[in-house]
């Protein structure tokens, strides 16, 4: 019996990726970052719309660790760091997989910059030379890489501005289609400041309560990462949750228990910021890979 | 009925009351927004090519197509000329209807093919065919690395990339839904 071709000749990116993780854990350790590990089966999940949990075994698996991940940062854990694979109910595409590996960092007594300043670090451990060669674009990793609002993006890059699309519901769609292949094509774009209803666990601009904390990172036109300076009042993040959980039942999805350990514990969180980082993308995008199928040895298909 | 979860590449659907197949398929998605589901569409009668873009909650008619066993007899001026191997009915196809499909088929092979309204409108082949190579480099005794790959053509015209161990005159299968090679076969 001959090797199976499609596995064998994934060899070079396979060894590229185990080398990415390597990397990673080491800028992490580093910087004084606690490697955790978190269950990946939950009661439930914090509750968003467009996200669909898999079922399994009476609960959920996680579509994220940030609620566990948090409740250790409330107990005084500083900063964290987490490699676990998530799940996320019929996501299967060029840049999406069902089943994917996240990396997410939290860390105390910072807010959502701080994050922005450890992304671009992060880039410089994994990216030596400083440019990265993807699908034909070259992308220059010098920082400071570009801060752009999405007001801003909106105005340079969409056919709506930003108040239109939010009436008329098509805010996904114009950042999806219209904004985000402009995104990170020269240097990184961290697109910062969403609508404060585009952010259901981040907390709002001081002084300004129309815009949540809350950024995205884009390199050459892909998105990355996603990241928050953490809501701390447990009375606004309980409204938000019944909010989007009443939502998500009134579109007949599975109902989730109120995560209330988790919520409880809230109270004893300072500051704190936290990010989600999509670890085959990041593979993708440091071996030319045009597909999340060429970084993974297994694709749900391949089964 | 079909949802947004049953689009992939290759569905046959009825868009404005006429036969369509999705010819190129993403799903996309910001992070914590609504899924959207990019298809490139052809319609399966005029063969013109259109974008959409679905969101979840879209339903969609399965196309109304009738599916007959045929075999693969010639190809001439007219086109590719099929055999239905029950009523012995022949039909031809164009180049363009066969697409890149075309490169894969040989002659006896058995397909099928689907009609609409008495005409042939498109083929389905077996999953997996058996093609001679007929032009590959020879192979370089010491590389015997998992993974490395040369291109090659098969008797049928179509080329694709094969590892390096394969030689000319060797049968081979391919996966006629990605194009791409699987093994060798023993004669």
């Amino acid at each position: 019996m001959e090797p199976n071709w499609s596995l064998a000749r994934k060899r070079q990116r396979l060894e590229q990726r185990a080398r990415i993780v390597q990397t990673i854990r080491a800028f992490f350790v580093a910087r004084g970052y606690l490697e955790v590990e978190t269950p990946h089966l939950l009661p439930g999940n914090a509750p968003e719309l467009h996200i669909d949990p898999v079922t399994a075994a009476g609960g959920f698996l996680h579509t994220s660790p940030e609620l566990c991940m948090k409740r250790l940062l409330a107990a005084g854990y500083r900063q964290i760091f987490q490699l676990s694979h998530c799940w996320r109910n019929g996501e299967r595409g060029a840049r999406h997989l069902p089943e994917y590996t996240m990396l997410e960092w939290y860390r105390q007594g910072c807010d959502y910059h701080a994050l922005m300043k450890e992304c671009e670090g992060l880039l410089a451990a994994l990216v030596p030379s400083g440019t990265l060669a993807w699908q034909g674009q070259a992308i220059d990793l010098t920082p400071p890489w570009e801060r752009l609002t999405v007001r801003e993006a909106f105005a340079r890059y969409a056919a709506v501005d930003l108040d239109q699309a939010l009436a008329e519901g098509s805010f996904d769609e114009v950042i999806a289609l219209q904004i985000e292949p402009q995104l990170g094509r020269q240097r990184p774009t961290f697109l910062i400041e969403y609508p404060a209803a585009c952010a259901a666990l981040a907390r709002t601009k001081p002084g300004d309560p129309t815009v949540a904390e809350r950024f995205e990172l884009y390199v050459a036109g892909m998105e990355l990462a996603n990241a928050f300076s953490e809501l701390t009042d447990p009375d606004e993040q309980r409204r938000r949750f019944v909010a989007e959980e009443a939502g998500r039942r009134a579109a007949g999805k599975p109902p989730y228990p109120l995560p209330e350990k988790f919520l409880a514990e809230l109270a004893g969180l300072d500051s704190a910021a936290g990010i989600a980082l999509g670890v085959d993308r990041l593979a993708m995008l440091l071996t030319g890979a045009a597909r999340i199928d060429e970084v993974v040895a297994f694709t749900p298909e391949d089964l | 009925m079909y949802t947004c979860s049953d689009l992939k590449k290759g569905l046959k659907l009825m868009v404005d009351g006429e036969p369509h197949v999705i010819v190129q398929y993403d799903f996309t998605k910001p992070g914590k927004g609504q899924a959207l589901y990019k298809c490139k569409l052809r319609n399966m009668i005029t063969g013109s090519l259109f974008d959409r873009t679905y969101r979840s909650g879209e339903t969609f008619e399965p196309a109304a197509l009738e599916d007959r066993d045929m075999q693969f007899l010639y190809q001439d001026e007219s086109g590719y000329v099929f055999m239905d191997t029950k009523n012995y009915e022949q039909v031809t196809l164009s180049e363009e209807t066969l697409g890149d499909d075309r490169l894969l088929i040989k002659e006896n092979m058995e397909v099928d093919i689907l009609m609409f309204n008495g005409v042939g409108i498109g083929i389905t082949l077996p999953n997996f065919v058996n093609l001679r190579v007929t032009q590959a480099d020879p192979w370089v005794k010491g590389d015997t690395a998992a993974g490395n790959n040369k291109p090659a053509k098969v008797e049928t015209g179509y080329s694709l990339s094969v590892p390096s161990f394969v030689e000319e005159g060797d049968l081979i299968q391919i996966d006629t839904r990605n194009g791409q090679y699987v093994t060798r076969v023993k004669e």
